[in-house]
């Protein structure tokens, strides 16, 4: 994996996301024991978010801190030279001349992708438009591994803004590298999953189902993955105060699950996940969260040094 | 019984034969031409074809084919034979290779794609992912593009 790029979850293999989930697993034990880590000593990641971003960017941050190495953040557009009216390939070009890897996010769609074709250190990906979202996907998964043992043979529910929103779209293409019992996805009729995505688990062989309903699948479910349905998505107010409601995550609802369901969500959460599902056993989002250090550890030090 | 349309031989220029049946027309907007030059044209449609079953076939006088008119061709008529004519002769047969990349050619329809983001070094770029039917996929952004809007890029419009 050293020099690659990581621009979508489909470009890796489940055996290098096995290998990354193993680096992970030794990241975590040693951040638990405060062992301090001089692995990317030396090393300076550039993060430019021309989007916003809170939990990525500080948690990219932090691993190349807790790795040893250092990192420079591209200041907001109003006072750089974007405000003077610098393209993105110029503005790329010069971070790829100061640091060893840089991370993206952008509003538009490929951003990453052209990137990573200007630049000669590695390029990953934070999200670009409603496309992709790969690390996020590998947190997701990894949590899953963590919190169950393994991520064959379950059953899974995605619920949300299948359409849109990318940590779905990224949490669900990173499933059909490996081998689900079965995907439900579940969304409004509006937000229902794209059909390039029903494609690949369709060729890889992922048993799914459409769901427009939480309740009727809920007791199926071994980890349900929540996501947010954004209120600019629907034209209509109206329809989509209609609409959100049947897509909120509570303790009642989770009446009906089984016990040992693992409730994940990539955060920030408005109200689709009540707080009153925090303190109970499914709540392992705030964990998954957490291991977004870990694992961005392990990406880092595998890309930067293999 | 079946009766042969004659159309004289031209002495210098292209014909350009297996054009999938109907799209002579499209093949003829692609050359800009529109019979106004004042060239000798002869275009024929919906015969019957061995190797397609149907196909249309476009004679020009007077005109060679640029790389680019080749390349867009080829995205509509995959199985198009290109005749090089001189002195009466076909002088070179040229048959039209779909590539599995195109570069630069067409627009992706995504507007929030990469590549029309304006002033950026970058030309759009597409997988070829069938050829019949047509579908190329935006190799930034994942849309695709199918036959009816690949011919109305190409034709400018009317499709």
């Amino acid at each position: 994996m050293k020099g690659k790029d990581v621009l979508a979850i489909l470009d890796f293999s489940r055996q290098e996301l096995e290998t990354l989930f193993d680096e992970a697993d030794l990241m975590l034990s040693a951040l638990e024991r405060g062992r301090s880590l001089r692995v990317l000593e030396g090393y300076v990641m550039a993060t430019a978010f021309f989007e916003p971003s809170t939990r990525t960017k500080l948690s990219f941050q932090t691993a190349m801190l807790r790795l040893g190495g250092s990192y420079i953040d591209l200041p907001p557009e109003e006072v750089s030279s974007r405000a003077k009216g610098e393209n993105l390939a110029d503005t790329i070009r010069m971070l790829d001349s100061y640091a060893d890897v840089i991370v993206i996010r952008h509003r538009v769609e490929g951003a990453a992708r052209f990137a990573a074709e200007i630049a000669a250190h590695p390029v990953i990906n934070g999200g670009d438009g409603t496309r992709d979202h790969p690390t996020q996907a590998m947190i997701d998964l990894y949590t899953v591994r963590r919190a169950l043992g393994a991520i064959d043979g379950l059953a899974y529910g995605v619920l949300g803004d299948l359409k849109y929103g990318r940590a779905a779209r990224s949490f669900i293409l990173g499933l059909s590298l490996f081998r689900p019992k079965k995907v439900y996805l579940i969304s409004p009729p509006q937000l229902a999953c794209r059909r390039d995505v029903l494609e690949v688990l369709e060729e890889r062989g992922v048993e799914y189902e459409e769901a427009s309903s939480l309740a009727s699948v809920i007791g199926e479910l071994d980890v349900l993955y929540v996501t947010r349905i954004q209120r600019e998505r629907f034209p209509d107010p109206a329809e989509y105060e209609k609409v959100r409601g049947s897509y909120r995550v509570s303790l009642e609802v989770l009446k009906g699950a089984k016990e040992g369901l693992v409730v994940l969500h990539p955060l920030p959460r408005v109200d689709e996940l009540a707080f009153d599902v925090d303190g109970t056993k499914h709540a392992w989002y705030f964990t998954q969260a957490a291991f977004g250090v870990p694992v961005r550890m392990a990406l880092l030090k595998l890309l930067l040094k293999g | 019984m079946e009766r042969e349309l004659r159309v004289s031989k031209i002495r210098e220029g292209t014909v350009i034969d297996h054009i999938d049946a109907g799209r002579a027309l499209h093949v003829l907007r692609i050359l800009g031409l529109t019979g106004a030059e004042g060239l000798t044209i002869a275009v024929v449609m919906n015969v019957p074809s061995q190797k397609l079953g149907k196909k249309d076939i476009v004679k020009v006088e007077g005109v060679e084919l640029e790389e680019e008119q080749v390349s867009k061709i080829a995205l509509i008529a995959p199985s198009a034979t290109i005749n090089i004519i001189k002195n009466y002769e076909v002088v070179e047969k040229v048959k039209v290779r779909v590539p599995s990349i195109v570069e630069g050619l067409l627009k992706c329809a995504n507007p929030n794609c990469v590549t029309n983001m304006p002033r950026e070094p970058i030309k759009s770029r597409f997988k070829v992912a069938s050829v019949r039917p047509l579908k190329l996929v935006c190799e930034y952004c994942g849309t695709e593009l199918n036959h009816d809007d690949v011919i109305k890029q190409l034709t400018g419009g009317a499709a």
